[in-house]
């Protein structure tokens, strides 16, 4: 049986779920445009997957086998529901920017994953820390990612300017492509590059070894 | 028709599902090792968002919004907050019953698509291209024309990594960045090709 420290801080930096278990990319890369969005996204998430692992956990009794999927799909979209209208009251305008992307936590596959993968097994106090910890882990990546991309896409942490712009009479020059699709790609490649670099058994193995170049003439 | 047409190619090549969106992502890189186990999954999300896109367009217009019902003598009824309960259930359903009648009338289709079909329930690009087709206030033809576009950019894209991960393989990586990495750099490579269609406009 697995500590209660373990369950918890596993997921975080050992078997992130973004870097490690491929899980929840969708919306990392999307609403890392700005800390504000990027925040309001983790604490939906985290307390999303945190209730569905807890209640799962406390009906996996009870629960038929072959109708899993659509009780545990039942659940979560409720708890989304519940979080959409939360944000839709409290939070006009950040729940107007994320868009449709609250309504994706549905499908957000850590989501998923953890309640068919842990809380099935699991009783609900250990459930509700992995729950925890693997929200955590998500939210470490796309705090990350955030972080790199507001304050060198647009000049400002959290809607305040800490790189004074060009336009505002400062001296940076914003660089537009860290607002486009593509750079999320490569900032999460590259935290993926760092976490490995640190946790070098995370390192995948090669498909074919390149042979040595023993021939060194021909590259002269 | 021309309207029609910008839509479509709206939806493969400048709103791209995978690329531009992010959806899809999960079974976007764990299924991308091979191009023809790549092709199948595609044109399986391409069947199921071109009918689900239009069957959520027609819920959400019949049944879910604000005075929706007033054919049935509720006419101060909002139901749109069930929205997201009954888009993932129709998904859900519509997969299950797509499986079933496959299998019955088209087997050769089904024993390609089979493993993958499961799979589609849980691909954000389906939930994700029918909310957005609400939240675009779309009409049902436009839906149709939306629904086919998103899958077919969708499946256009994973062929596209699938041929750059099937050659990436033989090359040298550096030890952290094999694998997972690498993809994402690839993946973020094809997005920024997609961007120079940003200028077509229809």
């Amino acid at each position: 049986m697995a500590s209660q420290k373990e369950v918890l801080i596993d997921p975080i930096f050992n078997n992130n779920p973004i870097a490690l278990q491929v899980l929840g990319i969708c919306s990392a890369l999307a609403v890392t445009i700005n800390m504000a969005t990027t925040l309001v996204m983790c604490l939906a998430v985290i307390f999303v997957i945190t209730m569905s692992n807890l209640s799962v956990s406390l009906l996996r009794n009870r629960i038929p086998t072959n109708i899993r999927i659509i009780v545990q799909m039942t659940i979560i979209a409720s708890l989304v529901i519940v979080v959409d209208e939360v944000l839709k009251a409290v939070a006009y305008d950040i729940s107007k920017s994320l868009s449709v992307f609250v309504g994706l936590i549905i499908t957000n596959c850590i989501v998923m994953g953890r309640a068919e993968a842990f809380a099935m097994q699991n009783g609900p106090w250990l459930s509700a820390l992995d729950g925890l910890g693997n929200a955590l882990g998500y939210s470490v990546v796309l705090i990350g990612v955030a972080l790199v991309r507001e304050p060198l896409g647009s000049g400002t942490l959290m809607g305040y300017e800490i790189l004074p712009t060009v336009a505002n009479g400062g001296w940076y020059l914003p660089n537009g492509l860290l607002l486009l699709a593509p750079s999320a790609f490569f900032i999460i490649g590259f935290f993926i590059w760092a976490i490995r670099a640190w946790k070098t058994d995370q390192v995948e193995e090669a498909e074919y070894e390149i042979a040595p170049n023993v021939q060194y003439k021909e590259a002269m | 028709m021309e309207h029609y047409l910008g839509i479509f190619v709206r939806a493969v090549f400048i709103e791209n599902m995978a690329l531009t969106f992010f959806l899809g992502m999960c079974t976007f890189i764990a299924i991308s090792k091979k191009i023809s186990t790549a092709i199948g999954l595609g044109v399986a999300v391409v069947v199921v968002l071109a009918i689900t896109v239009p069957v959520n367009n027609l819920i959400f217009n019949t049944f879910l919004r604000e005075g929706a019902l007033a054919w049935a003598g509720f006419p101060e009824v909002d139901l749109s907050f069930l929205g997201l309960l009954s888009y993932i259930g129709v998904i859900a359903a519509m997969v299950q019953i797509l499986e079933m009648v496959l299998d019955r009338y088209v087997p050769v289709l089904y024993n390609a698509l089979g493993v993958f079909l499961p799979l589609i329930t849980v691909n954000c690009a389906i939930l994700g291209a029918s909310l957005m087709s609400i939240d675009q206030d779309q009409t049902f033809t436009e839906s149709v024309v939306f629904g086919l576009g998103a899958g077919v950019g969708w499946a256009l894209a994973i062929t596209a990594l699938a041929g750059v991960r099937e050659k990436l393989k033989y090359s040298d990586v550096p030890e952290g960045l094999r694998g997972l990495g690498i993809t994402f750099i690839s993946v973020g490579l094809i997005s920024l090709c997609f961007m120079s269609f940003g200028g077509i406009d229809i």
